[in-house]
């Protein structure tokens, strides 16, 4: 019987180590990608936005991230803003990264604006 | 005598094919500078990178520039390299941490062409850059900043003169002084391609529009740039 308990807890081990690291994944890419505009705070007031003419969405605003479903975000962050009839300035990552780390990404997002 | 000695001695340490150049190179390039590919596969290993890669240099750079620039480097990114690791939180935005970015390394006149004919020697693999890519022609200053800026939003993360522009990404004013139009092109159409985890997006430009914009990078270039800086 002790034997046997071992395995599950083995698995809940593992699975939680593996979604830490997805986590954390999902925190370098947000850095490495979306900082130079959205902001080492994600409020939208990254290093490049001085000469910017449309000001990059604050993604710590349940305000202006809330109404928008995860498909929605999920659209921008592969198409860009274009495809949503939003500014050429956001740009599409589908180049950058995998349908799965676009899901990572917006799981991110929601944990920094709070909202559904 | 004398010969078989010389050939000897270069056999043993095996450095008969090693030029002076490359000799420069690791030992006082490599610590930064990656000499050998593959790109960094993931962010974390992209980041330990302390400056950008240097295997692919000989289908990346125009000679001239890297002679020069080598013996008189002068800041390309505004923000450092990677611009993740040299900013800081601002009143309104974030903010370059200049504190944090420091110069180049400056090599000799000599050393300088030994370093460029080494790196010339080191080119990307053939899928990757074509001859000819760049088909030539001119455009307006004016009309090129359009598609640069206003139909591809490049402006965001690059500079188009000191001061004004992005900060994020390499000042582009002086890019097709640096580097040869066949890379622009190739880089424009897929930076992914050559650097998987490059913080540059893949915008998708039409084919026409990344031969114009090429054409306003080398109207940018012409543009006596260290004068008015
Ligand atoms: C070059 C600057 C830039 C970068 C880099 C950037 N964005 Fe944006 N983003 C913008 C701008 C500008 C807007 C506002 C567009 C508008 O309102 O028309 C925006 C808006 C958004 C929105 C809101 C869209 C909506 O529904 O209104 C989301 C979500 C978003 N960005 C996510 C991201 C993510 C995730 C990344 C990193 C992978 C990223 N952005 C990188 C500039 C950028
Ligand atoms: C301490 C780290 C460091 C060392 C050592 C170093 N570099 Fe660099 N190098 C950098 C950084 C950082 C940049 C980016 C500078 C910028 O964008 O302003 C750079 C940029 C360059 C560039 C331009 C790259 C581009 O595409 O913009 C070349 C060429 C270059 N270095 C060659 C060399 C050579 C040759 C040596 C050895 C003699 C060398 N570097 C030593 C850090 C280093
Ligand atoms: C989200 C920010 C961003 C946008 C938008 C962007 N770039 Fe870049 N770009 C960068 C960064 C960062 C680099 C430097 C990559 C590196 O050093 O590995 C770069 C590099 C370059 C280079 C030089 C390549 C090299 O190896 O040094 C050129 C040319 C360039 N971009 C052109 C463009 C054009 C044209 C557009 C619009 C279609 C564009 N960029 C849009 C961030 C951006």
């Amino acid at each position: 019987m002790k034997k046997n308990s071992i395995f599950p807890a083995l698995l809940i081990l593992l699975s939680v180590f593996a979604s830490a690291v997805w986590a954390s994944e999902a925190e370098d890419n947000y850095k490495n990608f979306c900082w130079q505009c959205h902001g080492m705070t994600g409020n939208g007031m990254g290093v490049n936005v001085q000469d910017m003419s449309v000001q990059p969405r604050d993604h710590t605003s349940a305000k202006s991230m809330g109404g928008r479903s995860d498909a929605d975000l999920f659209k921008v962050i592969k198409e860009g803003g274009l495809a949503i009839d939003k500014s050429v300035l956001m740009p599409p990552w589908g180049g950058t990264f995998s349908d799965e780390e676009i899901h990572d990404l917006v799981t991110y997002l929601r944990k920094l604006c709070q909202c559904r | 005598m004398k010969h078989f000695v010389l050939i000897a001695s270069l056999m043993a340490t095996g450095s008969a094919l090693a030029t002076d150049g490359d000799a420069i190179l690791e030992q006082r390039c490599a610590g930064c500078h990656a000499l050998s590919g593959p790109a960094a596969q993931s962010v974390p290993e992209l980041w330990k990178r302390k400056g950008p890669d240097l295997f692919y240099a000989g289908s990346k750079y125009k000679d001239n520039w890297l002679e020069k620039w080598l013996v008189k480097p002068r800041r390309i990114r505004p923000a450092g390299y990677h611009y993740v690791q040299h900013i800081k939180p601002g009143k309104k935005r974030d903010m370059v941490d200049m504190s944090t970015l420091t110069p180049h390394p400056v090599l000799s006149a000599e050393d300088a062409e030994d370093v460029a004919e080494a790196l010339m020697k080191r080119k990307a693999p053939a899928d990757l850059i074509t001859k000819g890519d760049f088909k030539g022609g001119s455009i307006s200053a004016s009309f090129g900043e359009m598609v640069f800026s206003t139909f591809n939003g490049c402006m965001a993360c690059h500079e188009i003169e000191p001061n004004f522009g992005g900060l994020s990404g390499p000042e582009v004013y002086t890019a097709a002084k640096r580097m040869q139009e066949d890379y622009l092109v190739s880089y424009i159409r897929n930076p992914q391609a050559w650097n998987p985890k490059t913080p540059m997006p893949n915008k998708h430009t039409a084919e026409q529009n990344i031969q114009k914009i090429v054409r306003y990078l080398q109207a940018l270039a012409k543009e006596n740039w260290d004068e008015k800086k």
